[in-house]
């Protein structure tokens, strides 16, 4: 398939909070993904495929069909760092879609049936959760998943090891991915397992106001008619996004978070009635990405009041009878306990 | 690319248009300049979407999109693998050596690939296709052969038509009956019949506009709108460019791409500002040529080409009145009887068949060949081959000699997924409460089916006929937006009701699904039947139908106080009959579980 230009990441009109939930994501990987709930043609998957182009190239082992980062410490698989010495690749950050109809063998990987067949070599042909390591999953439509392939993909997120065990196989390699799902809960809910699964939710409509729609309809007429000048035009908006990014990713591990911080965390994971430990520790999470992306060595208040809509918004119990929207309960918390 | 043929660019000629008034020869008319369209589009439309069903209109157009673009036909058989190709395990179990077999789409690589039956895409194609056009791969013609009268008819998945530029109804086009029965050539496309007319003012404006007010929520459809624009010019020999775009080119555009897609009409234009009929030129602009006005882009006149440029107009109400000529079949009628607020129901939802062989969990093996979705279970094949080496001829290569009785292919359960459809009696003074329960419960159980992907539908029904309030899903947020607004009150007639929830119930079963229907009422038909069948009877006829077609039903008789009636309609579904004066959400539900628990 010819490898086409994507589109800026930085010329995507309007869909802020996406935006802003994908670049936390690239800041801290450990967050646990985004899902993006939201209609057809909203630019869901273009903000995806633009975010993955626009993260600097990473170092790979070469050869190494697991995509191992050459500084890791457990050992690759399949030997390849061994056999690499000292030798060290640049790749795309890798960016794979998970098709609706894949089967599991494709998403897990299988037995090499050329090779089993053509000279008999037991050998494990790599699936989409190799491709995808230290990359994105992207996964459209999510909701109209097979529950089979949904348990799989749930267990290796939680891992970050994906275990092969059928064929007469028996490996385990590295799958350490970004989830990014999306679907329109009209047409399938989410279980809510899952849904538990993702740090981030943002909701995305289609743009109504005109001004922004008919940008949009320019933009796109620009790129198609010539990638390379549009893209050269947002290249300084791109650069800048890169650097933040990276710098983000450095300063990360440096950002402080206080006791104040903890507790308010928890006192707003329970003022909103958000279930489980993994809402406060993605809140928590998602606001130190936040001050990173700022420049901030320190988490503050309102760091965490940016990020806790996106952070809790799925993880709310639900109240069959009780038609108040997930996100204006939140909005009403922060009011609450964070003076602006 | 493509040789010079009639249709491409064909402007004029001595052609015999349809008459402008004809609705189906102007129809087909558009859908042959689509053909010159996705010609020149270069794949940057998806393709097109032809509501058809297979016939002698279908096959001219065929035949005509034929004479300028190679195509390819997507065989019925075709998976998900036999898109992408991959190892030909039969073949190179034979011959001992890897054999190869290209897949569809790259085999399709500057063709057209025809989809025919879209409608029953299954939904693991249909998302591969989606991916192909995204990643631009050949152009796709989508052959939807759904009976537009019924509203229960299968629905292409959504994902899928939105990434395809042009729509187009060819159900109601009629052609020249003598020239197809004398076998001649189809007409030759005749594409670009109006005047390429003024150019258009800010057309990317224009369209995005035109799109909102027609009640396009995809942001995809006006930029595809744009692509169709510049592609008709280009189709018609003109620079394609944004600035250079006539009003022929956006009046293409917006009957192929916005028209089809509107789920409103346009509101009227606000009286404050200029409303200008096309016809008229814009007070703000100088004075129209001497010869003509433009015409406008419906047209099908074919006026002298040598015309001076006219100025620029504003086309949005130009496009508007294109679109019109191209709205979906029915949205005006269903405009009229309020009933557009219900998504239509899309075959993507509708999640995979449970193909025992195809998909779920592994469960061991079974002999068979593989491909058409079963997978080969390798291992378990070489086994089987084994310990007949010894006897069967040795190859020369050293290599297992394994034949076709040895493949083993994986088979995999299937969770049985089940529908749950309500039948309501929404009739008479107590409709409300019930009414109210039932819909307390579609919603419980939607609430906890989630876990187990259960889908729920709701037949209502009351006065003369049943209605399904709720097509099956399992999506909460839809069951309240669409059971909202439901009304009661009015006559009972039961064989209705009975009829529709095992229609539906049917069509749940088709999609391998186990349906279970769930009645709710007090079993006092008086409406349905005539030539001298009571309504009662008439209940009871529609009652046994059910037993006959060995659906698992419950039978809640909710009257005040249990009468014969009931117990005899529910004998004859041969139905659990639970009575529940008072009906409540949570005892409907409690009788649900107890019935589906039996099921299993």
């Amino acid at each position: 398939m010819s490898a086409r230009i994507p589109f800026p990441f930085t010329a995507i009109v309007g869909q802020a909070e996406m935006k802003q939930a994908l670049l936390l994501a690239a800041v801290e990987p450990r967050l646990g993904g985004v899902m993006v709930f939201g209609d057809r043609g909203t630019g869901k998957s273009t903000a995806v495929r633009a975010l993955a182009g626009l993260l600097p190239p990473m170092k790979v082992v070469p050869g190494c069909r697991y995509l191992c980062a050459p500084d890791d410490r457990s050992p690759c698989i399949e030997g390849c760092r061994e056999k690499a010495g000292k030798r060290i690749e640049e790749a795309n950050v890798p960016f794979v879609d998970l098709p609706l109809g894949a089967t599991e063998d494709r998403v897990v990987g299988s037995l090499d049936l050329e090779r089993a067949l053509a000279t008999g070599e037991k050998r494990f042909e790599p699936g989409l959760l190799a491709k995808a390591n230290r990359g994105f999953l992207y996964i459209d439509e999510i909701n109209l998943l097979e529950d089979h392939l949904v348990d799989l993909l749930l267990d290796v997120a939680v891992s970050g090891t994906n275990v092969v065990e059928r064929e007469g196989l028996s490996i385990r390699h590295p799958a350490r991915f970004i989830l990014v799902g999306s679907g329109n809960p009209e047409e399938g809910e989410l279980r809510p397992q899952l849904l538990d699964r993702f740090g981030l939710s943002v909701d995305v409509r289609t743009p109504t106001d005109m001004g922004d729609r008919i940008e949009i309809v320019k933009r796109c007429d620009r790129f198609d008619r010539d990638p390379a000048s549009f893209v050269a035009e947002f290249a300084g908006h791109e650069q800048k996004t890169l650097e933040a990014i990276a710098k983000a990713r450095k300063l990360l591990p440096k950002v402080q978070v206080a006791d104040e911080m903890l507790g308010l965390g928890a006192q707003l994971c329970s003022a909103v009635g958000a279930d489980g430990l993994r809402g406060e520790l993605t809140l928590l999470r998602a606001a130190r990405a936040q001050a990173a992306l700022a420049g901030k060595k320190e988490v503050k208040p309102h760091h965490v009041a940016e990020v806790a809509t996106m952070a809790l918004r799925h993880r709310l119990r639900r109240n069959v009878l009780d038609d108040t929207g997930s996100t204006s309960r939140i909005t009403r918390a922060i009011a609450e306990l964070i003076p602006a | 690319m493509n040789t010079p043929l009639p249709p491409a660019g064909g402007v004029g000629g001595g052609q015999s248009p349809a008459p402008a008034e004809d609705p189906s020869g102007e129809r087909w008319a558009m859908a042959l300049s689509a053909i010159d369209i996705l010609v020149a589009s270069a794949g940057t439309i998806g393709g097109i979407m032809l509501r058809a069903r297979p016939g002698p209109v279908r096959d001219a157009w065929t035949d005509a999109l034929a004479l300028v673009m190679p195509t390819r036909r997507l065989p019925a058989s075709a998976d998900a693998e036999g898109l992408d190709g991959g190892l030909d395990l039969t073949a190179t179990l034979a011959s001992g050596r890897p054999v190869h077999r290209a897949g569809i789409l790259a085999d399709a690589h500057g063709k057209a690939l025809l989809v025919p039956m879209a409608e029953r895409l299954n939904p693991s194609l249909a998302a591969r296709l989606a991916t192909a056009i995204d990643d631009g791969c050949p152009p796709l013609v989508l052959f939807d052969e759904g009976d537009p009268d019924d509203p229960e008819r299968e629905r292409l998945p959504a994902a899928l038509m939105d990434r395809l530029a042009i729509h187009i109804d060819l159900n109601s086009v009629r052609l020249d009956m003598a020239a197809l029965i004398a076998g001649d050539a189809p007409p030759p496309p005749l594409a670009m019949l109006a005047e390429p007319g003024a150019v258009a003012k800010d057309p990317e404006t224009a369209l995005a506009v035109a799109a909102a007010s027609l009640g396009i929520a995809s942001i995809r459809a006006p930029i595809m709108a744009v692509r169709v624009a510049r592609a008709h010019a280009r189709a018609d020999g003109r620079a394609d460019t944004i600035e250079q775009l006539r009003e022929a080119d956006m009046a293409a555009a917006a009957a192929l791409v916005l028209g089809p897609r509107a789920t409103r009409l346009p509101p009227p234009p606000p009286e404050e500002e200029q409303p200008p009929p096309p016809e008229e030129p814009p007070p703000d602009e100088p004075p129209p040529p001497p010869e003509e006005p433009p015409p406008p882009a419906d047209d099908t006149q074919s006026n002298d080409q040598e015309q001076p440029e006219p100025p620029p107009v504003d086309p949005t109400d130009m496009i508007l009145d294109a679109a019109q000529t191209a709205l979906p079949p029915g949205l005006l009628d269903a405009l009229a009887a309020g009933t557009m607020t219900k998504a239509p129901k899309s075959a993507g939802s509708s999640g995979a068949k449970q193909k025992s062989i195809t998909s779920g969990r592994p469960a061991g093996v079974r002999p068979g060949m593989p491909g058409r979705g079963a997978r080969l279970a390798l291992i378990e094949t070489i086994k089987t081959a084994a310990p007949w080496q010894k006897i069967r001829p040795a190859r020369d290569d050293g290599r297992l000699a394994i034949r076709s009785e040895d493949l083993r292919i994986r088979r995999f359960v299937a969770q049985t997924q089940s529908t749950t459809i309500f039948a309501v009696d929404a009739s008479g003074s107590a409709a409300f409460a019930r009414l109210a329960e039932a819909k307390g419960a579609v919603e419980l159980l939607l609430a906890e089916a989630y876990v187990k992907r259960a889908d729920v539908a709701l037949v209502s029904f009351r006065g003369q006929e049943a209605t399904l309030a709720l097509p099956p899903t399992r999506s909460l947020p839809r069951a309240k937006k669409e059971l909202a607004g439901l009304a009661g009150g009015g006559g009972t007639p039961i064989a209705a009701g009975l009829d529709l929830a095992r229609k539906v119930a049917e069509s749940e079963r088709g999609r391998g699904r186990t349906p279970l229907v769930v009645v709710l009422t007090d079993g006092r038909a008086n409406v349905g039947g005539g030539d001298g069948i009571s309504p009662q009877d008439a209940a009871l006829t529609s009652a046994r139908a059910f037993r006959a077609a060995g659906i698992a039903c419950v039978f809640i008789d909710c009257s005040p106080r249990p009468r014969p009636l009931g117990a005899e309609l529910a004998a004859a579904m041969g139905a659990r009959l639970v009575t529940l004066p008072r009906v409540d959400a949570k005892a409907v539900v409690a009788a649900v579980k107890a019935a589906t628990s039996g099921m299993s």
